[in-house]
């Protein structure tokens, strides 16, 4: 173990190598790079889930940072009370708290606590790691799940083509609490979530940054491509990164627009839209939300488009 | 000291100020509002400097208090019924995470059908949790008992939550001569809380580790351990209580002329007052009984009981709740204590007040006759005779 004033030399290890994550985790990485990002002056608060079960188990913990779990749906809550604790010993100024949790426990089970806490005004960074269904239970359904993806919930079937709902905007509705500032980032950009980190840490108040992570299991994709997966969900227009702040919302413009089909195709969740006699109508449905969000949120300039 | 005519809710919240909490957090459910709404307002005012956070849910007020009880400050929540039970699983996280959370739970029956009158259904749903449970008899009880269970709580032998337990409108909504503490007193009965583990960058550690099937037994083997260590220490703080505030309050059960009698009731909470009354009627008249009135219910202290009641022909347990479809949980734990001794009395159990039925003086000496007549499991007694029910034991 290297002493403390050589370890403050960097952050990147404050969440350790070691845990049980399995290949290709995107949420691993990404949980990492906040952190880098953070710096060694937080208190993590994580609702049970992939998370916390590869990183926590007992003396086994990969977190160099103080961390508490607890429960599933109470992350938001819990997070205020560590807030509440900080703010009246006088410690917030040189304190940070990040709450994180996957999808499922911010989209479904943990949303009344979120908002409780969003409508408060605590100086919480609350931090959701997207990999659009439960994958730490075996893949199921959850609220962010987008549409006819396959989960071991929502099956396709003769009478089914898998998640029949939208993914639930949470970005949106995060931001309809007047918090000060809400992002999305992905894990395939790592400069640009970097920088978010860091923004919404200079931020007192809520922050809210929703990071799409890859899950290979739960996709069905290989775990060497997570990355690409995640560029891809960007480049097609149905994950977009921006920025909403004080009114203002800002997008990270796409390089080169992909058709969602590129990144649907190769993804055993979507495998069910693609016949031997081409792909079902349902494949244009999906493109027309990935033109949507590239109109809505103005993510294609002329030259590029 | 101070004695003042006050309502119970306001000697709660007194005395949960005086005791200096850095964080309370609640969600409104009658009869519990007005602790809170008392609280409320003494935060308003500036006579305690804590963060008082209003949350949308009891769920969240108990995950409040953990996260910051967690980051090493005293907090306090208080709750009743529904609200209990929304809290449940985090009421066993607490525990399982052994903070030292204390909570006031005013009594109430739980739904369905609705009913806000008391009961002690919702504190016996989660007398198994890890949690110290103590019942107060009236309003100064119930003070005292919060700042003991502060005390307990945050001893370093126990670091085990502490939930005090008083009566649905018995008590929180009742006038009573209260005598409440100074500040300094309280202050020198309670130093400043010093936890052992707490969230810090400075000393980075993780809470809540998941624990495999090679781990997590021995967390609730140490759980059980603490709580039957806690029961000297649980009479350790009232007797420390005695020599601080100069008058008995606290400890494990009060027996009320228990000595030489071949009866005695057993009973928790405010009913207490209203048996005593009826014991020195039987008195009167000859019958040789007496009260045993549990305070601490969790841990259970089986030993201390056995002595008080091995001379006992009869036990009778009044219980304000029902473990349905089996007896009432109370008789259950005493007749478990007594299994396998040379000597034991005959336990009839009756549940009584459900739903804030009156529980009268007639009440409790038909349970009483029934048992002399029969050694009884479990029997309802108060019931209305104008309804006709089916499968009952008239």
């Amino acid at each position: 173990m290297p002493k403390a004033k050589e370890r403050d030399r960097s952050c990147d290890h404050l969440f350790t190598s070691g845990h049980t994550a399995c290949p290709g985790c995107g949420q691993s990485l990404a949980v990492r790079l906040v952190l880098r990002a953070a710096g060694r002056n937080v208190i993590v608060v994580n609702s049970t889930g992939c998370l916390e079960i590869f990183s926590s188990k007992f003396l086994e913990s990969s977190w160099e940072v103080p961390y508490i779990h607890s429960l599933f749906e109470n992350v938001g809550a819990v997070a205020s009370g560590v807030e509440a604790a900080l703010r009246i010993t006088g410690q917030l100024d040189d304190i940070r708290v990040i709450a994180m949790a996957g999808d499922g426990a911010t989209a479904d089970i943990g949303f009344g606590a979120i908002s409780g806490m969003l409508e408060r005004g605590h100086d919480i960074l609350y931090v959701c790691y997207d990999n659009e269904a439960y994958m730490n239970t075996g893949i199921q359904r959850s609220g962010a799940t987008p549409n006819y993806a396959r989960t071991t919930t929502s099956p396709p079937g003769r009478a089914s083509l898998g998640n029949t709902r939208p993914k639930k905007d949470l970005p949106q509705i995060v931001a309809a609490h007047g918090v000060p500032y809400v992002a999305t980032a992905s894990v395939a950009y790592i400069p640009d979530l970097d920088k978010k980190v860091k923004k919404a840490l200079s931020i007192r108040g809520p922050k809210y940054i929703q990071v799409h992570v890859p899950c290979p299991l739960g996709w069905g994709t290989d775990p060497s491509r997570t990355i690409e997966f995640a560029r891809l969900a960007v480049n097609s227009g149905l994950f977009p990164l921006f920025e909403l702040e004080e009114g203002e919302t800002r997008a990270r413009k796409i390089a080169k627009k992909v058709p969602v089909e590129d990144y649907l195709r190769e993804q055993v969740r979507f495998r069910h839209l693609f016949g031997k006699d081409g792909s079902l109508p349902e494949v244009e449905e999906i493109q027309g939300i990935a033109d949507r969000n590239i109109e809505r949120y103005g993510l294609i300039t002329k030259q590029t488009g | 000291m101070t004695k003042k005519m006050m309502q119970g809710c306001r000697a709660i919240a007194e005395m949960a100020t005086l005791c200096r909490p850095q964080v309370v957090s609640a969600y409104p459910i009658t009869p519990q509002t007005v602790i809170v709404e008392e609280l409320a307002q003494i935060v308003a005012d500036g006579n305690l400097k804590a963060e008082f956070v209003n949350v949308e849910g009891e769920h969240s007020a108990a995950s409040l208090v953990l996260g910051a009880s967690a980051t090493g400050v005293r907090v306090f929540t208080a709750t009743s019924s529904q609200g209990l039970l929304l809290m449940a699983e985090v009421v066993f996280n607490i525990a399982g995470m052994r903070l030292p959370v204390v909570m006031v739970n005013a009594n109430r029956s739980v739904s369905a059908p609705l009913n806000i009158w008391n009961d002690q259904q919702d504190s016996m749903t989660v007398r198994d949790s890890g949690w110290l449970q103590l019942y107060a008899e009236n309003n100064q009880e119930a003070t005292d008992l919060l700042l003991q269970a502060y005390r307990i709580a945050e001893d370093h032998r126990v670091m085990l939550p502490v939930m005090v337990c008083v009566d649905g409108f018995m008590l929180p909504h009742a006038y009573e001569v209260v005598d409440v503490p100074s500040q300094e007193e309280v202050d020198a009965f309670l130093p400043p809380h010093k936890p052992i583990y707490k969230l810090d960058p400075g000393k980075p550690l993780t809470m809540g580790a998941y624990a495999e099937p090679d781990k997590y037994m021995e967390t609730r083997y140490m759980i059980q351990h603490t709580l039957e260590a806690a029961i000297p220490i649980i009479e350790e703080v009232a007797q420390e209580f005695k020599r601080s505030f100069g008058r008995s309050s606290g400890g494990l059960f009060e027996e009320y002329r228990v000595d030489d009698a071949s009866t005695v009731i057993v009973v928790l909470g405010s009913v207490a007052g209203t048996v005593k009354d009826l014991v020195d009627d039987l008195r009167d008249q000859g019958q040789k009984i007496g009260v045993l009135r549990l305070i601490a219910y969790r841990p259970f202290p089986k030993e201390a009981l056995c002595r008080a009641l091995g001379n006992a022909e009869d036990v009778v347990v009044l219980e304000k709740a029902l473990c349905l479809g089996s007896s009432g949980p109370l008789a259950l734990d005493l007749r478990s204590a007594f299994h396998g001794r040379p000597a034991s009395p005959k336990i009839s159990g009756f549940t009584i007040g459900l739903g804030g039925r009156d529980i009268t003086g007639d009440d409790i000496k038909s349970a009483v006759d029934r048992a002399h007549l029969q050694l009884t499991d479990i029997d309802f007694v108060g019931l209305r005779e104008d309804l006709e029910l089916e499968g009952i034991n008239a």
